[in-house]
């Protein structure tokens, strides 16, 4: 086990290096990365001093260097729009995407699970053909659309809830199902395919011959074992979600990472969008960790760690 | 050659001609889809000859019209007008246009990369394997659409610095699969004849490899096109996709979100197209992948 957690944390870290290096070279792609930098109007003596303020008028090699360096000791850089710390922008709006994550996650969760398990134990009847199209619906949905159309029915046709705005609970409903419907199909999904499969295990026909009813079969020992691959699907999704926030936030103006995003790349702040993209990353990279770990910790079956033959 | 007498006799379960297709039952609940699809890319090959007026026509007395607003002119707008009294039922025709334009070559550019980086990786293994691997593990933590995002930023938004982006940011999910079907098919006594026979390496790869592997493929670029055309629309949603005048359905409704009050039209009309666009593309992705991958029919 602890084998295992030193091996993938290795293998984490690289992944990390390697996320950093890439927003290193696409920061690069266009050039000078100063003009990504400078606020609109800049005259050319204001730049070229920015340039040097900056460093970027030294080798590459030094750059990437003092780069791993900075972001080594957590320094993100100083915001030449805003002035200020870019940690402390950032750190400013990971609350409210926190939030949404979580509003979206459940509404996943309590519509995906119960659909997926309904469709799995009842194959070829009208509940799985009325229910499987939800989940397809769900699937092909483009969230700015739910969304608005969300708006449309409960804030504009009906004023039921806010349409945009963070002050109170209500306003998080709206696009907690938006953001959300892409995981509920990915959560039906894995359970049913989850449950399918191990329905046909034998120790489901051993506990259904020994004459327990096939509801205590199911809640009893089908879904404790049907979860293995729910809960690490779960990690993964809160990495969508997080990713997904981009395109929600902006249509509900929910003052999150996702619109921060939209709003640094139209007010030119490359280091807070860096800022993200390496905290949505690095995010993401734990989150695979987690799901690692806690698939070891729910399948004692499952020996993570195999010595190279 | 012990291969020919079962292909042969695999043969009848691949329907040859249309009306064989049309006569297997489970064919059925697909093809209304089918029909969409085709609907969809008969809209964006012949839209300058479908769309009743120029998309990018302005007419400043007409602005925010619902849907079945007829001019003093006598023209029907059937699907009502945006904010600058531009015709929307032309522009959502030519805005299919845009939006598989973009799917298909970034599909084709990340395809064609991702699958060559996979048969390299999968055929010559070693350090070359490794650093491939390797940079798909990578590529594949950062999440799609803000490396889309912050490429795309850097980069400027047009439609050539669009695809070459998607591309960019999709080819690792090619070359996963690439790679994993060669490994299996690479050490294949076929391929091995081939080699001592003195075949090149091109030639076993293009050949003998590649046609062995192309099943998956197609069902990956299938699904990715949907995917793609999601990306287009939501890259262009945020300002970061196409530029108008240019319509696309994301930039439509990223300006009809501003008169969701008023004129509800802007925005469902292109919302309704791209659902059923991407729906129509999942169901025959996954219809394929049930097809041509037996194995994954449970999934």
């Amino acid at each position: 086990m602890v084998r295992f957690l030193v091996s993938r944390g290795a293998q984490s870290l690289i992944s990390v290096f390697g996320v950093m290096t890439i927003v290193f070279v696409i920061m690069r792609l266009a050039g000078d990365p100063t003009l990504l930098l400078v606020p609109e109007g800049s005259t050319r003596e204001e730049i070229a001093q920015l340039r040097h303020q900056l460093g970027f008028d030294r080798p590459i090699a030094v750059q990437y260097g003092a780069y791993l360096w900075d972001l080594f000791r957590f320094d993100l850089g100083t915001s030449f729009v805003q002035r200020v710390a870019v940690t402390d922008i950032v750190g400013a709006r990971v609350p409210y995407t926190l939030k949404l994550a979580a509003g979206a996650l459940f509404a996943a969760v309590i519509v995906g699970l119960p659909i997926g398990i309904i469709t799995a134990i009842r194959r070829g009847t009208t509940i799985e053909r009325i229910l499987m199209p939800i989940v397809l619906i769900g699937q092909s949905m483009p969230t700015f659309w739910s969304g608005i159309l969300l708006i449309l029915l409960f804030a504009v046709t009906l004023d039921w809830l806010p349409s945009s705005g963070a002050d109170r609970l209500s306003s998080l409903v709206m696009q907690a199902i938006a953001l959300g419907a892409l995981s509920m199909a990915t959560f039906a999904r894995i359970a049913r395919t989850s449950i399918i499969d191990e329905l046909s295990k034998e120790y489901v026909r051993a506990a259904l011959a020994k004459g327990i009813s096939r509801g205590r079969v199911v809640l009893v020992h089908v879904l404790r074992n049907a979860a293995i691959p729910v809960i690490t699907v779960a990690a993964l999704e809160i990495a969508n979600l997080l990713a997904g926030a981009v395109i929600v936030e902006t249509v509900f103006a929910w003052p999150g990472l996702g619109q921060l995003a939209v709003q640094s790349i139209q007010g030119r702040d490359f280091l807070v969008v860096q800022a993200l993209v390496l905290l949505a990353s690095v995010t993401y990279i734990l989150l695979n960790l987690l799901a690692d770990m806690l698939y070891s910790l729910v399948d004692p079956r499952i020996k993570l760690y195999r010595p190279k033959q | 050659m012990t291969a020919q007498p079962m292909s042969i006799a695999a043969r009848p379960h691949r329907p040859r001609r249309l009306t064989q297709f049309l006569a297997r039952h489970e064919a059925w609940p697909i093809l209304p889809f089918a029909v969409i699809l085709a609907a969809f890319v008969f809209m964006a090959v012949a839209a300058s000859g479908l769309a009743p007026l120029e998309p990018t026509k302005q007419s400043l007395l007409s602005r925010l019209r619902p849907p079945g607003f007829t001019s003093s002119a006598g023209f029907v707008y059937w699907l009502g007008t945006d904010e600058l009294g531009r015709d929307l039922l032309s522009r959502i025709i030519f805005g299919a246009r845009v939006s598989l334009a973009v799917a298909f070559l970034s599909v084709c550019a990340s395809g064609v990369v991702g699958t060559a980086l996979g048969l390299i990786a999968g055929y010559y293994r070693g350090w070359v394997e490794i650093a491939i691997m390797r940079a798909v593990d990578i590529m594949l933590s950062i999440p799609a659409i803000l490396l889309a995002i912050i490429t795309v930023a850097v980069l400027g938004p047009s439609f050539f610095n669009l695809i070459i982006v998607l591309g960019f940011t999709r080819w690792p999910r090619y070359t996963r699969v690439a790679y994993g079907q060669t490994l299996g098919v690479a050490n294949l006594a076929f391929v091995t004849a081939a080699k001592l026979g003195g075949a090149g390496d091109a030639l076993i790869l293009a050949r003998h490899i590649l046609p062995n592997i192309i099943g998956p493929m197609i069902v990956v670029a299938t699904l990715e096109f949907g995917l793609m055309v999601l990306f287009e629309a939501g890259l262009s949603f945020l300002g970061l996709g196409i530029q108008p005048p240019t319509p696309s359905w994301g930039a439509i409704m990223s300006v009809g979100r501003n008169y969701v009050g008023t004129a509800w039209w802007i925005t469902v009309f292109p919302g309704l197209c791209l659902f059923l666009l991407v729906l129509s593309i999942n169901l025959l992705g996954d219809y394929t992948r049930d097809r041509l991958d037996p194995r994954s029919i449970q999934r």
